[in-house]
């Protein structure tokens, strides 16, 4: 009994490290080392300063000038380059295994789990993303005027909620993995349209209480929503800005982010589950769809 | 042959590109709407990333109109930009411009994502699409066939642009429906914004010509060379905002435009913004009259489409020297 549970669990490490190894070179090899590194840093801080341009250009027209808004959208932002490269990373593996390389079929049938092959793959686009994150903060504090906040006992709890923000953003990028064996190549629409969900409803770049009463409801139903605003409570100095959460304190935050991480994990085993039976069953499993 | 003879293959040479064009074109507009999933993944998913772009001047119009309109012992009229209001007729008219001014710049940005559509098709599906199809395979059949490579882009070209304007004039409609966006596009402007829509398109297509052959040299940095492309061009261009705030930048932010403009995505969007918005913010972020804007957007569609001829001849030429054309994943 014991060895099973060892040998299945040095199956998953070993799928893991392999995939995550693969994702790496994938994401990497294609140039010198000096290219990727700005490569990777140039994508988020363009996106950073479409939010800057976005409110100086409100600040000059409107002659209205908010710094503790501009910080909680910034910093939003800077954190949800963890969420587009994460999702990304994971769900477009099926369609680039299976439409570009066209390799999914032989991945498929090796002795892996393919699960936890997609979880490996998206790794290095989760390490990645840490480093960009890392240099739009610094970038914020040292040119924009961002005011941090921080204090050594708040670190735990900043690290706890990173580690459940990703595990659930993982977790529904695999949901995502399970939908795209039946879905034609619609990577791109999934990759702007999905970040999109969550940059509507979880309150990532304005406060929940800016949506409509049955949106601001889906957003509570999301695990980012309280990664972001535990995030925020975290790293900023206290503001006016009303979240719509302000009546939940941070421990309470940090319980809901593990519960709904959870259930978001159990999800994604069986949406994953299903959209590959589902897949096998229509012949789908390595379909292209090159027009 | 004789010059006779050349004139007589003329029309079988025109009705040969004519067929290409057609035939590329086909799978692109009958092929991608053969799966009904696109209206969600490809209308309606990407309205979601327009709308937190929208929400957020929604959020700063709300502060801003909270300012304007809360009255405080030294401001009993509000704040009307950064002095109290004096009275309550200027009060009125703040929160009257406040309102008109996140109007435009919803619109601009319900617009300018609508217009993403187009840029990331140039990029995923015109400058990559050679790469694509070395990768699969297709490229060495397009090349022993005996129809001009040009025609083979521009039906790839015609076929994108028709399949992409459904799905950025379906975003468009119901982003400016549900967003509530009020257009004052005076319809003695309808025949110039049409110009400039058709003629932003011949260019961003063009440009996408072009780069398809340059793709086609770079190999796998082709598509990374896209990704990077993306979010600073949404930048670089003002797809969320009007492009001409950042001649208020400084010299760098003028350098930035400058080079911006070469984009045809960023003239052509600032000058539909002016024709279906003419009154928005003052006019203070314009960057030049609508009329100029597609006199050099004509200029650039004609120079990208023959950079596209050029490129194309000499790295066709390059790419079978070095052996590139068959060879995968490089």
């Amino acid at each position: 009994m014991t060895s099973g549970v060892s040998s299945t669990a040095r199956m998953h490490w070993r799928s893991f490290k392999w995939a995550a190894w693969l994702g790496w070179e994938m994401d990497s090899n294609w140039t010198e080392p000096w290219l990727f590194v700005i490569y990777s840093v140039i994508k988020p801080v363009a996106g950073a300063f479409i939010l800057v341009l976005m409110y100086n250009i409100f600040a000059l027209i409107g002659r209205f000038y908010d710094p503790a808004y501009f910080a909680f959208v910034y910093v939003g932002n800077a954190f949800f380059i963890f969420v587009a490269n994460t999702l990304f990373g994971t769900f477009q593996v099926i369609q680039a295994d299976r439409e570009w390389y066209q390799t999914l079929r032989y991945t498929y049938i090796s002795p892996i789990s393919y699960y936890t092959y997609i979880v490996g793959r998206a790794a290095s686009k989760v390490a990645v993303s840490a480093f960009a994150v890392l240099i739009t903060l610094v970038f914020g504090a040292l040119a924009l005027g961002i005011r941090f906040d921080v204090s050594l006992g708040s670190i735990p709890m900043f690290l706890a909620a990173l580690v459940l923000g990703l595990f659930c953003l993982i977790s529904i990028g695999i949901c995502l993995a399970g939908i795209s064996f039946m879905t034609a190549k619609h990577t791109h629409g999934l990759a702007e349209g999905i970040p999109g969900i969550f940059y509507v409803f979880c309150g990532v770049l304005f406060p929940l209480t800016t949506l409509p009463d049955w949106a601001r409801s889906v957003g509570r139903g999301i695990p980012i929503t309280y990664w972001f605003d535990l995030t925020r409570r975290l790293l900023l100095p206290p503001s006016t800005i009303d979240t719509g959460l302000g009546y939940f304190n941070d421990v309470e935050i940090l319980a809901l982010l593990l519960a709904s991480s959870l259930i978001f994990f159990l999800m994604s085993l069986g949406i994953f589950k299903l959209g590959e039976y589902l897949a096998r069953r229509a012949g789908k499993i390595d379909m292209t769809t090159s027009y | 042959m004789t010059a006779a003879s050349v004139a007589s293959r003329i029309p079988h040479r025109l009705k040969l590109n004519l067929q290409a064009i057609v035939g590329r074109a086909y799978p692109r507009v009958v092929g991608a709407n053969r799966e009904p999933s696109w209206i969600f993944f490809e209308a309606i998913l990407p309205l979601l990333g327009i709308a937190a772009y929208v929400f957020i001047y929604r959020a700063l119009g709300d502060r801003a109109i909270a300012a304007i309109m809360t009255p405080s012992p030294g401001a009993p009229w509000g704040i009307c930009g950064l002095q109290p209001c004096v009275d309550a007729a200027e009060q009125d008219a703040y929160h009257v411009m406040a309102l008109a001014n996140v109007n435009a710049l919803i619109g601009s940005t319900v617009l300018g994502g609508a217009m993403v559509a187009f840029w990331l098709n140039v990029l995923w599906s015109m400058a990559s699409q050679l790469y694509w199809e070395k990768e699969i395979g297709n490229l060495q059949l397009y090349m022993m066939a005996p129809m001009s490579r040009m025609s083979l882009l521009g039906g790839m070209a015609l076929g994108g642009m028709f399949m992409t304007s459904v799905r950025a004039i379906t975003t468009l409609v119901v982003g400016v429906a549900v967003f509530t966006v009020t257009l004052q596009l005076d319809p003695a402007n309808a025949g110039l914004l049409l110009a400039v829509f058709f003629v932003t398109l011949t260019a961003l297509y063009g440009m996408g010509m072009m780069l398809a052959s340059l793709y086609l040299l770079w190999g796998r940095e082709a598509f990374n060379l896209s990704a990077l492309l993306e979010e600073p061009i949404f930048f670089t261009s003002g797809f969320y905002f009007p492009a001409g705030g950042f001649a208020r930048a400084g010299a760098l932010g003028r350098a930035v435009l400058t080079a911006a403009t070469a984009i045809p995505a960023t003239l052509g969007l600032d000058a539909m913004r002016q024709l279906i918005f003419p009154t928005a913010w003052g006019g203070q972020f314009w960057i030049f009259s609508p009329g100029l804007e597609l006199e050099v957007l004509l200029v650039l569609a004609a120079v990208f489409l023959v950079l596209a001829r050029y490129t194309l001849a000499y790295l066709e030429k390059l790419a079978r020297r070095e052996g590139r054309l068959t060879s995968r994943h490089q």
